[in-house]
């Protein structure tokens, strides 16, 4: 009798798990073959990619990788995703943990006033204010500059940074500081030389979640490049689809290029992503 | 004060500086100017503006048809979102949260759709929902109902609900690992000694699991309802908008006023009425969460 019981309980628990992995493992399938069948259209030929819908491409085409990277000029695009990328993302780790040091470790008039006014944009919706954005952008000069789609963007990722930088100083225990001032060290080399090296895990989930902000960002760029050769490569994908409308495996394999990165990215840094979504989510 | 106390304060200043110009510069000002062009009549150029009061709101809130279908459309994407979205999340984060191993795994998979650009994931989407050799036409033809084949996105009977399954396929990873999180933050002692007690999983779950999750469950309602109704490039790299104006959306719709016929003053307008749209939706959401946790 006990042998049946366990039995049956065995069996209850096996196929639950099964249930349970069957509708996980259904999913994530879906989440993936989209990108396969990508990848595998990327591979096929002009006359292939229509006649043949299989995930197996039995004759790879790599030259349209090539092709992409040149003709399409995929190449000039990636170069300035890179650039956009790295520059933003130094830019707020700069800019935002200054600031975030200073409202958390500094006495000055205003700091309070002035901290709530930096976070407030990460409270209130304003789904126009870009139209503004680009009207002063072209009053400065900037529209189809490099620097005039980098400012904005690095103020775009300086409320979360500020406030995620201030609640980690904050947890940051005063000795260490204290002592870097006895022996000497003023303002700056403390933060420089103390604060930063400590807050190394806070500043990789900023940077982590900046790059693939900036990396996927379009609208801005709508708004800022009429220059080829300064789009990044969200605006150049859609360039070339509205110039090559039907020359999908060239496109494909442009949409693969442009994704290589940030899915490496994602990879090594995933579990600062889910810390990142968590602590975010925590803010509102 | 003193010179020494003074040269203190500002070294402490220029630590905040650029944060504090930047601000000032690329979001207050733009913030306040919005409300300015609001009232006038410019093409964006021309330094005539005619000031015409609140002419612009008017015309967006009584004569602009194709306003109010965005706001439709953005509501039918958002509302599918919200309820299918949202349970594919908690149902697999309810899933996984339980006794299956690869926690990892599948939080690795589930969130790739987000990581990836609304440029990206809808145009890999355009080719699968293609009219002639997409994917989908394809499977059609594979399971023997050619006649079901269509432009899933040229055609205005399901332009929408397209779109709106390209936007959940992309979202419902990132309600997945918020919702997961909350999970895990339960702990485990409440439903083990319930389970001890003889209580059932149901009961577990609507007195244990339910009652702790309530303000998740609004955080990612609240979120969900802000993004999906700010959406905007999964439909500029699908339908750009069309067929006619069957997938317009509030962010095309300013776009279009904007960059389309040049009229700065009335983008401001729209602008201003959509963002205080949101902020009413997501007060009357966070009056609802703290209503339900006072009588839970």
């Amino acid at each position: 009798m006990n042998t049946m019981g366990n039995t049956f309980y065995r069996i209850r628990h096996w196929s639950r798990l099964a249930v349970a992995h069957a509708i996980c493992l259904t999913v994530a399938s879906a989440c993936v073959f989209p990108l396969m069948w990508m990848v595998s259209s990327s591979l096929k030929t002009q006359r292939t990619i229509f006649s043949d819908p299989g995930l197996w491409v039995s004759n790879p085409q790599w030259s349209n990788y090539y092709l992409a990277w040149t003709r399409g000029n995929f190449g000039q695009y990636f170069f300035n995703s890179l650039l956009y990328t790295v520059l933003v993302v130094g830019g707020v780790i700069i800019i935002a943990s200054m600031a975030a040091y200073a409202f958390s470790r500094l006495k000055f008039p205003g700091r309070n006033l002035l901290f709530i006014l930096v976070i407030s944009t990460m409270m209130i919706p304003i789904p126009g204010s870009f139209i503004a954005l680009y009207v002063l952008l072209n009053k400065m000069g900037l529209i189809d500059t490099r620097l005039g789609y980098i400012l904005p963007q690095i103020n775009g990722g300086l409320a979360l940074g500020i406030f995620l930088l201030k609640t980690f100083f904050d947890k940051l225990p005063q000795d260490l500081e204290d002592a870097a001032r006895i022996d000497g060290c003023n303002k700056f080399q403390v933060y420089m030389h103390v604060a930063m090296p400590l807050a190394k895990p806070a500043i990789a989930v900023l940077a982590v979640f900046n790059a693939l902000a900036v990396w996927n960002e379009y609208l801005l760029a709508t708004l800022v490049f009429s220059r080829p050769e300064l789009m990044p490569l969200q605006k150049g994908l859609m360039v070339f689809q509205g110039a090559h409308i039907t020359e999908y495996p060239l496109l494909m394999a442009g949409i693969t290029i442009s994704i290589i990165p940030i899915l490496t990215l994602y990879f090594i840094m995933q579990r600062y992503i889910v810390a990142g979504i968590t602590a975010g989510a925590i803010k509102t | 004060m003193t010179w020494p106390r003074f040269r203190d304060l500002l070294t402490t200043y220029l630590f905040v500086a650029p944060a504090v110009i930047l601000f000032v510069v690329f979001s207050l000002f733009p913030f306040i100017k919005v409300f300015q062009l609001s009232v006038f009549e410019w093409d964006g150029i021309s330094p005539d503006m005619k000031f015409v009061w609140l002419e612009n709101f008017k015309t967006a809130l009584f004569h602009d048809k194709s306003w109010w279908t965005s706001i439709r459309n953005a509501g039918v994407i958002t509302v599918l979102a919200l309820t299918f979205q949202n349970f594919l999340a908690l149902v697999l984060a309810l899933i996984v949260d339980r006794e299956i191993k690869g926690k990892n795994f599948y939080r690795v998979v589930f969130y790739l759709p987000p990581v990836l650009s609304g440029i990206v994931v809808g145009l890999v989407w355009n080719w699968i929902f293609d009219g002639s050799h997409g994917l989908l036409n394809h499977f059609l033809v594979f399971l023997g109902h050619p006649e079901w084949q269509r432009a899933w996105l040229a055609d205005p009977a399901t332009a929408l609900y397209s779109v709106s399954i390209i936007h959940m396929w992309k979202g419902f990873g990132w309600g997945f690992v918020i919702l997961l999180a909350g999970l895990q933050a339960i702990p485990r002692e409440l439903g083990e000694a319930a389970r001890v007690d003889g209580a059932s999983e149901l009961y577990i779950f609507s007195r244990i699991t339910v009652p702790l999750m309530l303000p998740v469950f609004f955080l990612v309602s609240i979120l969900t309802v802000l993004g999906t109704m700010q959406i905007f490039d999964i439909i500029i790299a699908t339908t750009n908008g069309g067929p006619g104006f069957h997938t317009e959306v509030p962010i095309t719709r300013i776009l279009a006023a904007m960059l389309g016929s040049s009229r700065f003053g009335y983008a401001c307008s729209l602008g201003i009425l959509f963002g205080l749209l949101l902020l009413s939706i997501s007060m009357v959401q966070m009056k609802l969460s703290k209503w339900s946790s006072r009588y839970s």
